[in-house]
């Protein structure tokens, strides 16, 4: 149990990368980029490839980063140039991706477990269980506070903006259109970063491994959020990245019910997904009903008056 | 400063629909003056604004700022030269974010947006100098989200937004339609004073007829996309809200028993 406790946490704090990447198109922009199916996987063809071929490990990740931020911006231009529905330039370029990413894999199913990969690299400098959820959280912070300061640049404050309100922007001379398709890569590109990390950690790659990603991205987000809240960006970013660690501890629990198994996977992801949108709604319902109570007593009534 | 030559726009051309929404208009604005705008509910007001803005393209004629031409440039290019203010108090500013990162947001109106912070300590003092003109005692809520300020502070701070970047035309749009009479009030002296201080080329539109002989150096008055009246620093001096109702009787060959409450 405390082992798988272990490795929930270690892959969460990969995840949480990708779920920062949703937080970037799926918050700050307000655009639900499904993307991210695809663009997961291509993270890791491509770094899982460069790997296979000879090359560094740590500049195959990077590479991955930057095949990412292409994806995200072809979706953008998709949305801004050519008029696009936000929703369906995603799923055009998520299934544009799924065949992108079989010609660079060149099979379904790239195997990693004989290559050097970032994750076995830091095996070997700091040779402790710890290492590699140390490494990945050293990691994972630092985009964190990047993001954290990027979103308060003049840039990242007019495409924060562009979610908020994106007429007032444009009425500041922000070209709103180039701010999407800069959002939507930058996004991607995490999201790109984490595939690649996560490929190596489980040690292959797989063309359907992205499907649901964007879900799992968006539970995060919400979970994180219904937990630590977002009053600030930095709260909010921190909440994305418990978020995803959490998300990654109920499934380990969910899937030590008996009667679920892997393949149900999916579906448990949707049903907690459902019940943190739908969650709060109630509580809200209830300590409304509760103040309504309080007053008609305090009022001397009765709460059926 | 604003030159605005034979603008025609239609909407919906070939269909039943059609409206002809400006009909060759022609507006020359001074630097400095300050033309305010009446007519009833399709004269053509918005659409006069959204053809400066750049929120709709004109189907023929040319808009010129500072002897620019404007006419093809798309609206966040335009909005180089152009502080505006809507009437809705939610459309000027981002909810979300706080006073200090609006003002961030104008603050870079006039120039490129870099990867520098957007607010610096130095940029606070300035930000907290600006908000102190408007006596809302803003300058005190710096960190607080727009979101939480009323509609008549959030119409403030929009007004400053738009302005405190001297731009070379400024639009308001009916932008005190949406508050409450003492509000609206507060509003209209805040522009007074705002646009005789920088001195700024501006256009309200307004369905307030007194506000808009109280405010300004010039009068139109708009019908069915055209400018029926036009009134110059002299005339619009003598005008009084009567005289106005009279003017558009007139025009319109009488009989209008409704006549205020289409122009109000």
């Amino acid at each position: 149990m405390m082992t798988a406790m272990f490795g929930a946490v270690e892959s969460g704090v990969i995840y949480a990368i990708m779920a920062l990447g949703v937080y970037l198109s799926f918050r700050v922009l307000d655009f639900p980029d499904l993307t991210v199916d695809g663009s997961f996987v291509t993270g890791g063809a491509v770094a899982s490839i460069m790997i296979v071929n000879g090359s560094d490990p740590f500049i195959a990740t990077i590479a991955a980063l930057f095949a990412g931020f292409l994806a995200g911006c072809v979706t953008g231009i998709l949305h801004t140039k050519g008029g696009i529905n936000p929703l369906l330039s995603g799923i055009l370029m998520m299934i544009a991706l799924y065949s992108i990413n079989l010609r660079i894999m060149g099979k379904p199913n790239v195997p990693l477990l004989a290559e050097e990969t970032v994750m076995t690299k830091i095996d070997n400098w700091f040779a402790s269980d710890w290492s590699i959820l140390l490494f990945m959280l050293v990691v994972t912070l630092i985009i964190k506070f990047i993001t954290d300061l990027f979103l308060k640049t003049e840039v990242g404050l007019s495409l924060r903006a562009v979610g908020d309100n994106e007429g007032m922007v444009r009425s500041f001379s922000a070209n709103t259109g180039w701010m999407k398709v800069l959002g939507l890569g930058l996004s991607n590109a995490l999201v790109a970063f984490s595939g690649a990390l996560v490929a190596q950690y489980n040690g292959f790659n797989d063309v359907g491994m992205g499907i649901g990603m964007i879900v799992i991205g968006l539970a995060s987000v919400i979970i994180g959020e219904a937990v630590i809240g977002h009053s600030s960006i930095a709260r909010a970013t921190l909440a994305v990245i418990v978020g995803a660690v959490l998300y990654r501890m109920i499934v380990t629990l969910a899937l030590r019910i008996e009667f679920l198994d892997t393949g149900d996977m999916k579906l448990i992801t949707a049903i907690i997904v459902i019940i943190a949108l739908v969650l709060p709604k109630i509580l809200d319902r209830q300590k409304a009903a509760a103040r309504k109570k309080k007053r008609l007593q305090q009022l001397g009534g009765n709460a059926n008056a | 400063m604003l030159e605005m030559t034979r603008i025609f726009k239609v909407f919906y051309e070939g269909t039943p629909d059609e409206k002809i929404a400006l009909n060759k208009v022609d507006l020359s604005m001074k630097q400095g003056d300050f033309v305010t705008v009446i007519g009833s509910n399709g004269a053509g007001k918005s659409t006069l604004m959204n053809v400066i803005s750049g929120k709709l393209s004109p189907d023929m004629g040319t808009v010129m700022i500072d002897g620019t031409n404007m006419t093809n440039l798309a609206e966040h290019k335009r909005a180089l030269k152009i502080g505006r203010v809507f009437q809705d108090p939610m459309a000027g500013t981002a909810p979300t974010m706080t006073i200090e990162e609006n003002l961030a947001l104008a603050y870079n109106r006039t120039k490129k947006r870099t990867l520098s912070l957007g607010v610096t300590k130095k940029r606070r003092d300035f930000y907290r100098e600006k908000l102190e003109m408007l006596h809302l005692g803003l300058e005190d809520r710096l960190q607080a989200k727009v979101g939480l300020l009323s509609g008549g502070e959030r119409q403030a701070l929009s007004l400053l937004m738009a302005t405190f970047t001297d731009p070379k035309v400024l639009l308001l749009d009916e932008h005190t339609a949406a508050l409450d009479p003492s509000r609206a009030e507060l509003i209209t002296n805040l522009t007074k004073e705002i646009v005789d201080h920088l001195g700024l080329t501006t256009l309200m539109v307004t369905h307030n007829m007194q506000q808009a002989l109280d405010l300004g150096n010039r009068l139109i008055m708009m019908d069915k996309g055209q400018i029926i009246f036009s009134a110059t620093e002299e005339e619009k001096k003598k005008l009084t809200v009567e005289k106005l109702l009279a003017e558009f009787q007139k025009i319109k060959g009488g009989g209008g028993l409704s006549d205020r409450s289409l122009l109000s």
